[in-house]
């Protein structure tokens, strides 16, 4: 027999955000909370499939459709929905047809599909800035695609809030030409976003260093409730002349996590050149997976394209990001309420799924240890696990380890 | 009359094109010939192009235990909470149990590791990515002359170097049995051989089992990596058990395979991106090692699988009733596909066509390699709008009874 091809293989450090999910699993303590993933809970704490993708469904399923490949670039009413619901319904950029927006697996399937095509096609730099801190994920997506990875300034734990000044003075150093990572909205992990005139500035920046900027749109109505605002800073900066490239995830706004939906674009000069792009995409594409899956962009398409659905939908997201602002002021009152001195206006401030509480390593272990609350390591809870029923609790572990 | 003023907006202050640089790339070989196909108006045109069964009124036929697992999962009103990284449990664990046997050692051991892919493709790709990043003894990957076309880039983009060995006999469009021994000997030891276990894509043309045995032998002295693409089990005879005794041959002679499964053609899930990769590992320790690497690997290219095509397979796979219907459709389609290269035969010898065309019998699967020559092949396209790719491959599930007397009819006329 062939001595082992694996020995070498070592064994590899469990995934830190996945990883608190299993750990939750295991504890057997009835009042254990899960603040780890980012995935929405309803009041009840239970997933929430949204009444728009049930309904979508049962449409879809009365069609009888066959289940034939789709294009390399995926279903071309989905992808066509996609970039409105980005750019705006009357975008230039569309109506010019210059953009390229191909269906990918998620906002992961996204990214790594871009990463790579900066790797292959943007050989001006290797360097992709992140804001410090980012979503864990984005570091593997660009290294194993061959980009190098640097940081910008980006929050500010004395404030718990954005270094503005700290951000700009990092990218009036950025190289011309390097790559600039951008979340769109609802900053993951922090929940720490720019305000409309900082963006402003930004983009302005941005443009005088002569930055590509890849924009990351995960959350795209579930920071405000609203998807045009939401959007704005896209829009924006677009609107400036920046040819973006942009990812998109259905995964949290239309509840669709395991369904995998996304979609990855390229901002481009002209229709010519989006024709272009669009054809190395799709040599980049086809030997990683060939073709996306079907479900999750038939329902997605049938949503964003029926009109009844789609109002739906957006009552649906704006009641999402409601109850997540309705607990962030609930956990505020309630630590209040313990008789906590600290200024926890920052739970308030922060927007979207996460909350970047401020928590050191030490507290979030004795939470962890003696409360049963899990959330990861560097003090970010997600504010979808929080419910009216534990915000109480929560708030209690929380003074206990920080008063 | 009027002079219209129109107020032009200046285009936009774009920083200068990032993609001045980025050529146009050629078309997909195979999928460029169903879009050449879409353009043709001929109304006796027929698509031998792409891989995806048609029935015998030349559509595409969704799975009547399909169906009936959907209805079923519906019914459970399930959530969409993400898989784990490696896949739907109940998925994979069916998925190997399909591809290695009730009775496999490996299984009771608890010695593979198994996570589901999306698809063939994504299967391949993985197991390419996971090769380059460990098996660092070897970069070479040896694939069949001819193989499929996306094996290539896959291996290429994952940062392995593509070689060949003999495969197909172009004298016999049959196996080149000797051939593929000769270049075999040759190998490196440690490098990665891929071997197609049924149903080989492009030429349809599998070995012997005693053809095979020999092979096993020979690549255990070589001690090379074996890498079984298994997209076509079920498919190639209509036995799934039948269709997976080469890959279950090389794991009782000892040899630690990896292995993608696709469940795109046998279940006809095509888009709905089913598939599977499996390790075969020393033992239950390794596997734990191997598996925690796969999922660092996984992460950062989809973090997790979609659900919706492996719930499908899942249940399929585990309530008898529908496995049963299953195995049932599965022999149906390849019975089919059978029945069409006997009528094409047949109906070439009808044409008065001197050749000998019984390849197109003994070739097994979705394919067959014609032997037509790219002149041919250009002609029949042209001529008689009949789609298939450059190289003579037609894909026998775009036939039917309908369509068959047609489609010998342009092959005698361009091979006369």
């Amino acid at each position: 027999m062939s001595s082992s091809w694996w020995s070498e293989v070592q064994m590899g450090p469990p995934d830190p955000i996945l990883g608190v999910s299993e750990a939750y699993k295991r504890d057997t303590n009835p009042k254990k909370i899960n603040l780890g993933v980012g995935a929405y809970r309803d009041d009840q704490g239970k997933p929430y499939v949204l009444s728009c993708v049930r309904k979508a469904e049962a449409q879809i399923a009365a069609k009888k459709l066959d289940k034939e490949y789709l294009a390399i670039g995926g279903l071309g009413d989905f992808t066509k929905a996609c970039a409105k619901l980005a750019l705006g319904d009357d975008n230039e950029v569309i109506k010019s047809g210059r953009n390229i927006t191909v269906q990918t697996i998620s906002g992961t399937g996204s990214l790594r599909i871009g990463a790579n095509f900066l790797s292959r096609f943007h050989t001006e730099a290797r360097d992709v800035y992140l804001p410090k801190p980012s979503w864990g994920n984005h570091t593997p997506i660009f290294r194993d695609a061959g980009m190098q990875l640097k940081a910008y300034t980006y929050y500010d734990p004395k404030t718990c809030g954005f270094d503005f000044q700290g951000a700009l003075n990092d990218i009036s150093k950025i190289p011309e030409k390097s790559v600039i990572m951008l979340h769109a909205c609802a900053h993951n992990p922090t929940g720490v976003d720019p305000r409309p005139e900082q963006w402003k500035e930004i983009a302005d920046l941005v443009k005088k260093r002569n930055l590509l900027v890849f924009f990351d749109m995960a959350y795209q109505g579930f920071a405000s409730g609203d998807i045009d605002r939401d959007a704005w800073a896209v829009r924006y900066f677009i609107e400036q002349g920046h040819n973006i490239v942009l990812s998109q995830s259905f995964a949290k706004n239309m509840g669709l996590y395991g369904e995998r939906v996304g979609g990855f674009t390229v901002v481009c000069k002209d229709a010519e050149e989006a024709k272009r792009v669009e054809s190395q995409l799709k040599i980049l594409i086809r030997p990683i997976y060939s073709n996306p899956p079907m479900n999750g962009a038939r329902i997605a398409a049938t949503i964003l394209n029926t009109p009844d659905l789609y109002k739906e939908w957006l009552g649906e997201v704006h009641g999402m990001a409601n109850r997540i602002i309705t607990m962030r002021e609930l956990l505020v009152a309630n630590l209040k309420k313990e008789g906590s001195t600290r200024n926890w206006k920052h739970v308030i401030d922060q927007i979207g799924m996460f909350c970047f509480t401020g928590l050191k390593p030490e507290q979030v272990e004795r939470l962890t240890k003696e409360f049963s609350i899990y959330m990861t390591k560097d003090g970010r809870i997600s504010m979808a696990g929080v419910t009216s029923g534990n915000v109480g609790y929560l708030a209690q572990g929380i003074h206990a380890v920080t008063k």
